[in-house]
């Protein structure tokens, strides 16, 4: 029981970790039909400037969590109105293949700026780790589970309450009808952009004190957080914080009751085996009203 | 008139060649007297080992410019031709083959990396020049191949170490976590296949990812088997997250890490979690510790202060692989003139040579030429290295 409890946990740390990931790739792909390989970057951009805000510039945590996320955003507008925008044909492949591109200069200037050891910061609120049941909790995994879905919901709410939330929904069904009542598309896929990487930099930032965040780590939860969002469903909500969290916790409990030189393999296998049974992943965007 | 000026033309266009060869000719024959010995040089100067060949090209050059400030060798100035190998063995066996063709160079330096370095053998093999490597891995020199040599520790040492401060202390079951990488596969082999001579059960296997976040879930597994010591193998930042989650978890257990982490930014990464941790090093990380009956202390001092002072950065072990490969060809290159099957049979008779990774003796059947006592135990107390006699 106690050994459970504790795959358990190290299981929803990560797998809330990979949930919020995968909100923006599912995100981005609802509004755009795009998929974004340099989302992981995005997180790891997220993970060090709040690592140097609150380190070098000596801010309280929720002053540099507030600036990380709305500067990142604004990284991320920026990225879609310099490469995005600016494509001639738009075909998603070559769409794709930017993202790509722009992963691997983001790595590079990050490399740059913050070169190419990992880095350290302290927890948000200094505790021991709980015990609860033998098994030990950290206080930060609380932090980034609440975290998690406190995002999940502020979206849910701004998709369902607010008139830029239902016109960027409209937006994601069709976009020229959208367009036909007046809904400009272009500012709706440019707020997406920002939004998704926004929501990368949370992810970034909650884990930057349990992590040790360095240039080359967006790359592996890039990859996580996309099979999270392929497995609870590419483009649902819930589906893809349900996917992150599923996901986490399959490899925590593969590396506790198999082989945690298999840990990524076993979290795969049942990737793949999801999808053969459900294409759509679990909780499928096309069955289940999109957001 | 058109024709005169053509001859003109002629006549001065011949002038100019003619001096040109000549000047050509003279400077050749000044230099031909004294032509720099070239050295060649692999390194992974950029990639992800760039931790290993930056330091690596930074002390090849400084070892270098020290011997010809000494007068060279036999007169002859050295001179370093490096390359770039990124960390890839395809690449590096290019850098190797210009090297040999169109540099022709004497001996070379390098790769950093064990793969790296296996990649290039057959090539130095075949072309019989004397090539050092700056990588671990014991595959380099076991099977003995006539023309490679190695001046890093190998895991054989580090392990031994380990094991040995175990065996002192009485401490009979080891569980151990290793990084899913050819570092930490290299650290189990030896880790199992040494345990047996001191009388260690291994009692639990786990591995990390090296960007895994967590490793509670591998530490409640090992936390079951009841080990008296947890040993950890790996480069950070991964066993920097193992020595939190014991921490976190509470586990009780001594814990021991490879010389992978034997750095500053280990202590810097762990924080308080670092505190009581024991791993093996070279004695450049403790060179200030060290007794003065040391004989490698001056040797580690002087290198320290020289890389210091010109580079305006931390000295490590890492760059002292590469500072004691080209020591100990400048050693084996004197009065050879450059042949290099005599260079080859004066490498494989060093002995004694006080480098920075430790005492090289070299022979016929150990091109590695270091003992267990090129390690020292060290532990971390109050955020700095401890020396554990």
């Amino acid at each position: 029981m106690q050994e459970f409890l504790q795959y358990f946990f190290s299981g929803i740390t990560n797998g809330a970790i990979y949930g919020v990931i995968a909100l923006g790739f599912s995100m981005l792909y609802r509004a755009t039909d795009l998929i974004n390989f340099s989302h992981g970057e995005f997180v790891m951009i997220g993970a060090l400037s709040m690592l140097t805000l609150t380190m070098t510039f000596r801010m309280p945590v929720i002053w540099a969590l507030l600036i990380t996320v709305f500067g990142v955003a604004l990284l991320g507008l920026l990225f879609e109105r310099l490469a995005i925008r600016t494509v001639r044909r738009p075909e998603p492949i070559v769409l794709i293949i930017i993202t790509v591109g722009a992963s691997i200069f983001l790595r590079g200037a990050a490399m740059l700026i913050w070169g190419k050891d990992s880095h350290t910061m302290p927890p948000f609120t200094a505790h021991a780790p709980l015990d609860i049941l033998g098994a030990r909790l950290l206080f930060q995994s609380i932090w980034i589970v609440l975290i998690a879905l406190l995002v999940a919901a502020c979206l849910h709410f701004f998709y369902k309450r607010t008139l830029t939330g239902k016109a960027m929904r409209a937006v994601a069904i069709n976009k020229q009808a959208a367009w036909l009542v007046g809904i400009p598309s272009k500012v709706m896929v440019l707020l997406a952009f920002g939004l998704s990487t926004g929501i990368g930099a949370v992810a970034g930032t909650i884990i930057a004190p349990i992590t040790m965040p360095a240039y080359d780590m967006g790359a592996m939860l890039g990859l996580k957080g996309f099979c999270a969002a392929m497995l609870g469903g590419l483009g649902s909500l819930w589906g893809s914080l349900l996917g992150g969290f599923l996901l986490g916790i399959l490899e925590a409990m593969g590396v506790g009751f198999v082989s945690s030189g298999l840990k990524d393999a076993t979290a795969f296998l049942l990737l793949l085996l999801v999808l053969y049974l459900r294409p759509g992943g679990i909780i499928s965007a096309s069955i289940v009203k999109r957001f | 008139m058109p024709q005169k000026r053509k001859c003109r033309i002629i006549a001065m266009v011949t002038a100019i060649v003619t001096t040109a060869c000549l000047l050509c000719i003279s400077t050749v024959s000044a230099e031909s007297e004294k032509e720099p010995i070239k050295i060649g040089g692999v390194f992974s100067v950029t990639g992800p080992a760039s931790f290993l060949g930056d330091p690596e090209r930074k002390s090849m050059e400084l070892a270098v410019d020290m011997i010809n400030e000494a007068g060279g060798i036999d007169g002859r100035m050295l001179q370093a031709v490096i390359y770039d190998s990124e960390g890839d063995p395809s690449r590096a066996v290019r850098n190797v083959q210009r090297l040999i063709t169109r540099d022709n160079v004497t001996a070379i330096v390098g790769p950093s990396l064990t793969p790296t370095s296996l990649a290039v053998i057959p090539v130095v093999e075949r072309a019989q020049i004397p090539l050092v490597s700056c990588a671990a891995g014991n595959r380099i020199t076991d099977p003995i191949k006539p023309w490679v040599f190695k001046t890093a520790q190998s895991d054989i040492h580090a392990v031994a170490s380990i094991y040995g401060h175990m065996q002192e202390n009485g401490l009979k079951k080891a569980a151990i976590i290793i990084q899913s990488d050819s570092f930490g596969e290299s650290g189990r082999d030896q880790l199992v296949e040494q345990a047996g001579d001191f009388g260690i059960e291994i009692v639990a296997q786990e591995n990390f990812g090296i960007r895994d976040t967590d490793t509670t879930a591998q530490l409640t597994n090992i936390r079951r088997a009841d080990p008296d010591a947890i040993i950890c193998w790996g480069t950070n930042p991964g066993p920097a997250v193992v020595a939190r989650n014991v921490e976190q978890l509470g586990i009780d257990v001594p814990l021991y890490n490879s010389h992978g982490v034997a750095s500053p930014r280990f202590i810097e990464l762990a924080g308080d979690s670092a505190e009581g941790i024991m791993l093996p090093t070279g004695r450049i990380l403790v060179a200030d510790l060290l007794p003065d009956d040391d004989p490698q202390k001056e040797v580690l001092q002087n290198y320290i202060a020289a890389y210091e002072d010109r580079f305006g950065e931390t000295a490590s072990s890492f760059g002292g692989y590469a500072f004691d490969g080209i020591n100990l060809l400048a050693e084996a290159m004197k009065g050879t003139d450059g042949d290099k099957q005599q260079i080859r049979d004066n490498l494989a008779q060093i002995q004694g040579h006080v480098g920075i990774s430790g005492e090289f003796n070299f022979s016929e059947t150990d091109h590695n030429g270091l003992a267990p006592d090129a390690f020292v135990m060290v532990r971390i107390t109050d955020g700095d290295w401890e020396l554990i006699e």
